[in-house]
């Protein structure tokens, strides 16, 4: 690739790799604005921008990571995803079949999600002012009848359930960029199909969240500091946690309590309704491995761990480097 | 009667209220024909005495000389006063609040007298777990609020019965106001409970003593908290509480009947004996006897056994007749405070112990069993608790201006201590802060020693480090003022406090790790300075440490870091042949060292005792703190006394080593290693290793004092636990002539931390804040 200047090239580029992937009735119509068709629900809008490295990764690759990424907000939020914008930058020299495949994987998850791709920008920058690419997207979905989800209705006694086994971005994407071989793939994935279909079938459910960046811990943390007078009470026997995410975890010294997971729901349900909720989204893809790691408990902010060995500990926000705290 | 020319009115400060004080008084009153009264008050003890002159003379030094063993007078005060005319003497009730200047003292083992009642049918304490005199019994783990009276105790609930109320108001008797008396008819009594909480019927002790000898583990509520127990004969039953308590390495304490025992499996000199005996009854670390016959199971690794004499009436009964060594371990899971409360013993304890041994007279104040060892003749603390705290330790501070302060402690071994008016109060072992449990267990021990002592601290000092517990546990503390002070600083600072030093030494730091003043981690340090100032003149070479905490729990990851930052090829080619089946995992540490990904730096004798550890394949994972140090100390000499140091000190054979711009670079002594293991002769490594550390630290040292001109060296940090290293090092300093100091009150791991983190925080308040603002003084 060279340098863009928003002349030919670019719309060679454009023409070639996107539009060919992309092609669809608004995307095509080829006008300054994307023009969506009107809607008597709210609206819910995200965006997000995404530097990964290595861009392929097992599991996945930076395309399908930025679709997921923005679909993924849009569905724990409760919304049904509709619609996304992407804008590229791209280093100088990145190569084309890469490029194509980035696309490619793109237009594959936004098929799998239902989304339509309205709006899209490129920009190819000069050698060295970025490392590859970096994609932003811009998800658009509409907030069903009935769904009102809110961090104010966690209340003690209601469950906590995570969607599958933790830490397995973290630790896929660290072993492919560090160049080990490990039985690992990342947990990137669309949620949005597990979330309307509790949401549909069940009046249970009260706020999720996707546990990204800074893993199940940190997300819990940021929930737990927001909502009111509640503690959050995980049981370590109960994470669902992969012998390969464990042995690294061992080895190298990391919590996957605070790994990364990019296919992952943190969802607090109504204790009555947790059962259900848990087998409605076991049916699905990418939520085989549903189980219930805690519960909401009076309190004042703190997430602690219940560990196997009979103690309890705090949970903090991920903090930099790790530091050994043993004398 | 003679004639009545002076009254005078003493006021008595220290540990004066517990020790049989007042009977003491009444006593010599009686003896010196003396009329008046005496009593306890939150100041100390009360006399207002009358009589002839010379008596009062006579009265007034006797106190001094004739003083109970376990009183510790810190000062007395003395008015004279009109005379009344008093017809008797008399002990009065306590009165008013305490204004912190009487201390309760801390728990005693139980004196011969009471062991006499234990095995006499004719008294009325015979065979009662729980008797107990003014000179002996608990005391601190008791204690709710001060002055020391029943009332303020854990004993409030228990009615003294007619024969123990005459006792206890007999002032002639040995139990006169002994506050925690009590016999079968009126005191606390024990009871056995299944796992399921079913209570057992008959005699609670020949069960007790059936069910040890079948090999079950019990739980039994001692003075300071839960003991897990088992025959340490029993080699199953030991393996077995190991692998419930998930504690595979750890060596385990034991209890022997008594000292005939002791002698059998370990070699005690006659001041270990009298350690063993004394009335803290601590864990005595011995060496182990060449013929020793119990399983190595209790301290797989090591030629050292931490042994203790049964220490209240409950344990004499229970030993009496039962296995004559008991294996006697804190009652707890890894990690967690040591339990205290029935209901804890069952929830946490419930998956370890077969059966519960418990009482009704609750633990008011958590207090594990203290663990020493012997240095000359003295103590050498590795943990400080049941028995010495809440015993006060003078420092050296300016006696006009008294400063509140509270030194937080480290995140481990956890201790905090409080400053008041120049008196250093450490308290109990608290341990790791990690938990919520622990969390709790600290701020319990510290609001019962702010109300005992009388004390809101002015001043919080914290470890710099920025993310310990023990920092984030007081950021809410009222408290003026905040200072931060370095790792080792502290650990300085607190061998000068207890050695009443208050001049610029040198410090020879060995230790753990310890955040940096550059943001890395520290712990092979020689500091120049004083309470308020401190540099890092030497320091051993850093290293890259990959992975926070995982990096201290296994060794073989330093071990990889040293290999390749000195060894060359050859060191490349070491960690190939030592770590089969560890081939993934060094190949990853290889690369994230490269990339500089989640690692930090590392200059600390402890990392450097592990990676010696894990190469010559002692200890490459820990499953305890310390572990591969420990084990690696095990290959050189037990030096037990000052003709062996001497002779020892005359054949040390160190690597070579550089010591270049203030840093001591270790590649020749690692490239040393490698020859050796390649020549076969690893059994000689140990002791060269050990002997190089020693010299490293001398030379540095002798460095350092040449351009100071210091002569004053204090050693402090947790490697210096390493006995030979002690030993060697305090030898050949003195040769070179230097003053030597050491740790004889405090541990000199971070047990001893906080001790430290008050002084300095005392005189940076003092000195520099002119007490405003925060301190971070380091320039
Ligand atoms: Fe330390
Ligand atoms: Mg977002
Ligand atoms: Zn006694
Ligand atoms: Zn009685």
């Amino acid at each position: 690739l060279s340098h863009g200047d928003g002349g030919a090239l670019t719309r060679k580029l454009i023409e070639e790799i996107f539009y060919k992937k992309f092609y669809n009735d608004i995307l095509i119509k080829d006008q300054d604005a994307a023009l969506l068709p009107a809607c008597d629900r709210p609206i819910a809008m995200t965006t997000d921008s995404f530097i990964v490295k290595p861009i392929f990764f097992p599991g996945g690759d930076i395309g399908k990571l930025a679709v997921c990424g923005t679909v993924n907000d849009l569905a724990v939020s409760g919304a049904e995803a509709k619609f996304i914008t992407t804008a590229f930058i791209i280093e100088e020299g990145f190569k084309m079949e890469d490029l194509a495949q980035i696309v490619d994987s793109m237009w594959q998850t936004a098929r799998e999600c239902g989304l339509t791709i309205v709006s899209g920008d490129t920009k190819v920058v000069e050698k060295g002012s970025i490392d590859g690419i970096f994609i932003n997207t811009t998800g658009i979905g509409v907030l069903p009848a009935g769904v009102n989800l809110g961090f104010q209705q966690i209340k003690p006694g209601d469950k906590i359930i995570i969607s599958g086994n933790i830490g397995e971005h973290g630790v896929a994407v660290m072993a492919s960029r560090e160049g080990f071989s490990i039985n690992l793939s990342s947990d990137c994935a669309p949620l949005n199909r597990i979330t309307q279909s509790i949401l549909k079938n069940s009046q249970g459910v009260k706020f999720m969240r996707d546990p990204t960046r800074g893993g199940v811990a940190s997300t819990l943390k940021e929930i737990a500091i927001s909502s009111h007078n509640v503690d959050f009470c995980i049981n370590e026997e109960n994470l669902p946690i992969s012998q390969e995410v464990n042995t690294v975890c061992q080895l190298l010294g990391y919590d996957p309590l605070y790994l990364a997971n990019e296919g992952k729901i943190l969802a607090f349900v109504a204790p009555e309704e947790c059962e259900k909720i848990i087998s409605l989204m076991k049916e699905l893809p990418y939520g085989e491995n549903t189980c219930c790691i805690g519960e909401v408990q009076e309190g004042k902010g703190d997430v602690l761990l219940k560990t196997i060995i009979g103690g309890t500990r705090k949970l903090n926000l991920l903090s930099g480097i790790s530091l050994p705290r043993i004398c | 009667m003679g004639t009545v020319d002076r009254r005078m009115e003493l006021k008595v400060e220290g540990v004066v209220q517990g020790v049989g004080f007042r009977p003491f008084i009444y006593r010599l009153a009686k003896t010196y024909h003396l009329n008046g009264t005496v009593r306890n008050d939150g100041a100390g003890v009360i006399i207002d005495i009358e009589g002839k002159k010379e008596n009062t003379n006579h009265f007034l030094n006797n106190i001094l000389t004739e003083a109970p063993a376990l009183a510790n007078i810190s000062n007395i005060q003395h008015k004279e006063l009109k005379p009344l005319g008093y017809s008797d003497f008399v002990i009065v009730k306590s009165r008013g609040q305490t204004e912190g200047k009487v201390m309760v003292p801390p728990d005693i083992a139980t004196c011969s007298e009471c062991k006499a009642d234990l095995v006499n049918p004719t008294d009325h304490h015979y065979r009662y777990p729980f008797t107990n005199c003014t000179n002996c019994g608990p005391r601190f783990t008791i204690v709710q609020e001060l002055p020391y009276d029943r009332n303020k105790t854990s004993m409030q609930t228990f009615i003294m019965c007619e024969a123990c109320e005459k006792e206890y108001n007999d002032q002639l008797d040995r139990r006169f106001h002994a506050q925690p008396v009590a016999c079968p008819n009126c005191g606390p009594m024990v009871q056995i409970i299944d796992r399921k909480g079913k209570k057992r019927k008959g005699d609670w002790l020949n069960l007790c003593q059936k069910l040890l000898l079948e090999g079950k583990i019990l739980a039994i509520k001692s003075l300071g908290g839960f003991h897990l127990a088992c025959d340490a004969k029993n080699k199953r039953a030991i393996r077995r509480l190991r692998r419930l308590k998930n504690r595979p390495h750890k060596p385990l304490a034991i209890m022997c009947r008594d000292v005939d025992i002791v002698r059998e499996y370990c070699h005690v000199s006659e001041y270990q004996l009298d350690l063993l005996k004394s009335p803290a009854a601590p864990i005595v670390v011995l060496e182990r006897r060449h013929d020793c016959d119990l399983p190595r199971e209790l301290s797989p690794g090591q030629n050292s056994l931490g042994v203790m004499l049964p220490y209240t009436p409950l344990h004499i009964l229970i030993m009496e007749s039962g296995p004559s060594v008991l294996v006697m371990t804190s009652g707890n899971n890894s990690n967690m405070p040591i339990c205290i409360t029935n209901q804890d013993a069952f929830r946490q304890l419930g998956q370890i112990a077969d059966y519960f041994v418990v009482h009704d007279r609750p633990i008011e104040n958590r207090c594990d069993d203290s663990v020493v060892t012997t240095i000359s003749e003295r103590p050498f603390f590795y943990r400080r608790s049941r028995g010495y705290v809440p015993n006060s330790i003078p420092v050296p501070v300016d006696q006009n201006t008294n400063i509140s302060i509270v030194g937080v402690g480290g995140d481990l071994k956890n201790t905090f201590c409080l400053l008041k008016g120049g008196l250093a109060y450490l308290s109990p072992h608290i341990g790791d802060l990690n938990t919520i449990e622990g969390e709790g267990a600290y701020l319990e021990s510290l609001a019962r020693f702010k109300s005992l002592i009388h004390i809101e601290p002015e001043v919080v000092v914290v470890d710099l480090h920025p993310s310990y517990q023990s920092s984030a546990l007081v950021e809410n503390s009222k408290a003026l003022h905040k200072v931060a002070v370095q790792h080792h600083h502290a650990h300085m600072a607190s061998c000068m406090a207890e050695n009443a030093i208050n001049e610029p030494v040198i410090g020879a730091i060995l230790d753990g790790t310890g955040y940096g003043l550059d943001g890395n981690l520290w712990g092979f340090e020689i500091l120049q300075g004083d309470y308020v100032n401190c540099a890092r003149k030497v320091h051993l070479d850093y290293v890259p440490l990959h992975g926070g905490d995982s990096s201290v729990r296994n060794p073989w990851k330093v071990a990889v870091s040293y290999l390749l930052k000195y060894g060359g090829k050859d060191g490349e080619e070491l960690v190939t042949k030592l770590f089969q089946g560890k081939e993934q995992p060094v190949e990853i540490i290889k690369k994230l060292i490269k990339t500089n990904q989640n690692i930090t730096l590392a200059s600390s004798c402890g990392r450097l005792f592990d990676a010696v550890s894990a190469i010559l394949g002692i200890c490459q994972t820990a499953s305890y703190e310390g572990q591969a140090a420990i084990e690696l100390g095990e290959l050189v000499p037990w030096l037990a006394s000052d003709t062996e140091v001497e002779s020892f000190a005359r054949s040390t054979s160190p690597y070579p080593f550089l010591i270049k711009n203030g840093v001591i670079d270790p590649e020749l002594m690692i490239k040393g290693f490698i020859k050796d293991i390649k020549r076969g002769a690893q059994n000689k490594i140990g002791k060269k290793f050990h002997d190089t550390v020693v010299a490293m630290v001398v030379d540095s040292v002798q460095l350092v004092g040449e351009e100071t001109n210091l002569r004053k060296v204090v050693l402090s940090g947790g490697c210096w636990q390493n006995r030979y290293l002690l030993m060697l090092t305090k030898k050949m300093l003195r040769d070179r002539g230097f003053e030597v100091y050491y740790h004889k009150l405090v541990p000199t791991n971070d047990g001893g931390l906080s001790l430290g983190q008050v002084m300095v925080g005392y005189w940076r308040c003092k000195n520099v804040l002119g007490c405003s603002g925060t301190s971070n003084a380091y320039q």
